[in-house]
């Protein structure tokens, strides 16, 4: 038989927590526990053993513990640890949220904190995650070991909390798709196991939000990799068991009464999945809710794409009117920017714009795609000329 | 095997032959030199010879130190200079000829009117570690 491997992943928490429990120190049991994993993998494909969670934990303390007597040995010094494993196998949920929020501890860097949680928590492996980030393999085991050493040094006793935790897998989850990590779904895996972790409407907010983005990913793109604006896309193609689950999630949370930052932001795209065809589009209320989310986060980003559905509710010179007030360095404001002018029927300084767009596109699928709408512009420019 | 930069640059280079902005071309032809580029890169990735392809922003500062204690010194960017990389394809090849001769494929990427464009672009060598045998 062969082993899920993502099936297997989702008991690493509860495992690492055990051995955390048991007075394992944090870096050397994680390091167990990965030893574990890849023993399983070989070992199940035999024989599934009837408690994978304990099969786990007897390998990895055995793991664990011979790993602090060769370091103990090795540095000469009395090994801490003896053969007898303690009582007290049965992690509680606490223990696993206590390690999310070690891995988002406030003083690691974002990357540190995006790659610890996903080694961690998520139980991928230093190469999955050198691969998924495309940098060396080497590069992201120091940065893995590094980031074990920062959080040993700050202490167990003041880890981040649940707001550094959503900043995390927000990240993960935008970093999308490369490698043989799909680093979306393993995102909404995590945060999914967050929900069940704490009773917070604004985790769920970001789980509907991780959701009802995912459920558009088929249509996002063209099989080369080229992007298809929302407008465009086939939305018989959007995931709708995944829209209803977000929809559902969203719902619930809203219904609690303390609107945050992540729900807001859901329900935008909610309102965008509740279009069946674009001209559909509740322009007027995604408006309403973008007013919400600058109560949370006034970032020049959200005031950017208000001004779009300002332009879509209102029409193009109230989102320009809009867009006005923008800080212009931010990016892919001369996208908006010539979208709106467009618009407003203004080709000529709309293909320039697109130009500018191209030119100062974060991403190469995002410049070839500014640098079309410009051809494009320019192209129906100069059949105007001639006719 | 040797490992080739074929380097292509915003500016710097000679003017190409078919010299039109890539904005000026039509739709159908910034699909067909994205297509192209695109293809060039898995073919190289099929034959074994692909190792590395990057583009990089227009956008760039100047740095140096400032002395100790002092933060850095940034300066630019600059309109005028005269060299600008655009982005590279790094290739390990097993002679300088065939590192040419893929160089002049990509320099023939499709543009305005489906033509090639012809543009020139920089092949460098890396250079290698020392050999083993040295005598």
């Amino acid at each position: 038989m062969t082993v899920d491997a993502v099936e297997l992943r989702t008991l690493v928490p509860r495992v690492l927590s055990v051995l955390v429990g048991r007075g394992a120190d944090f870096a050397t049991a994680e390091d167990a526990v990965q030893e574990a994993l890849i023993r399983a993998l070989t070992a199940w494909e035999t024989e599934l053993p009837a408690d994978p969670t304990g099969w786990l934990v007897t390998v990895a303390w055995r793991v664990f513990l011979d790993m602090a007597r060769s370091d103990a040995a090795r540095r000469a010094r009395e090994a801490r640890v003896d053969g007898e494993v303690p009582a007290g196998t049965v992690p509680s949920a606490d223990d696993t949220l206590h390690l999310y929020f070690l891995c988002a501890h406030p003083d690691l860097t974002p990357s540190s904190a995006v790659a610890l949680t996903l080694r961690a928590v998520g139980g991928l492996t230093t190469r999955q995650i050198a691969q998924a980030y495309l940098v060396p393999e080497a590069t992201m085991a120091q940065r893995i070991s590094r980031a074990k050493r920062t959080v040993a040094q700050a202490g167990l006793h003041r880890p981040g909390d649940v707001r550094t935790v959503m900043r995390v897998l927000y990240l993960v989850f935008n970093e999308g798709y490369s490698g043989d990590v799909d680093l979306a779904a393993e995102a909404i895996r995590l945060t999914r196991q967050l929900t069940s972790l704490v009773d917070d409407p604004e985790v769920d907010g970001l789980l509907a939000l991780m959701l009802l983005h995912h459920a558009r990913r088929a249509s996002r793109t063209r099989p080369d990799g080229s992007i298809v604006p929302l407008a465009e896309q086939d939305r018989s193609q959007w995931d709708t068991t995944l829209v209803a689950e977000g929809v559902d999630i969203l719902q619930a949370a809203l219904a609690r009464g303390q609107l945050g930052e992540y729900q807001a932001q859901a329900a935008i795209a909610a309102l965008h999945a509740d279009a069946m065809r674009v001209e559909e589009t509740d322009w007027v209320q995604i408006v309403e809710w973008y007013d919400e989310l600058l109560r949370f986060a006034d970032t020049p980003i959200v005031r950017l794409n208000r001004a779009v559905a300002v332009g879509e509710a209102d029409g193009p010179l109230a989102g320009l009117a809009a867009l006005a007030g923008v800080d212009e360095h931010v990016p892919r404001y001369e996208a908006v920017a010539a979208y709106l002018h467009e618009k407003n029927g203004d080709l000529e300084l709309a293909a320039r714009l697109y130009a500018d767009a191209a030119r100062n596109a974060p991403s190469l699928a995002e410049r070839d795609h500014q640098t079309r709408q410009a051809a494009r512009l320019n192209q129906q420019l100069q059949h105007g000329d001639r006719s | 095997m040797a490992k080739y930069l074929l380097l292509k640059h915003y500016r710097g280079a000679p003017a190409p032959v078919n010299n039109v902005p890539m904005d000026r071309w039509t739709p159908d032809e910034v699909e067909a030199h994205v297509r192209f580029m695109h293809d060039f890169a898995a073919r190289l990735e099929s034959s074994g010879e692909f190792v590395d392809a990057q583009a990089l922003s227009p956008d760039g500062v100047w740095v140096r130190s400032d002395g100790e204690g002092r933060p850095p010194v940034t300066d630019g960017p600059f309109a005028e200079t005269k060299d600008l990389i655009a982005g590279w394809m790094v290739v390990d090849v097993d002679s300088y000829e065939r590192a040419v001769e893929l160089a002049g494929e990509l320099s023939a990427a499709p543009g305005a009117g489906g033509e090639p464009i012809h543009e020139w672009l920089e092949v460098r060598p890396f250079l290698s570690a020392p050999p083993t045998v040295t005598q």
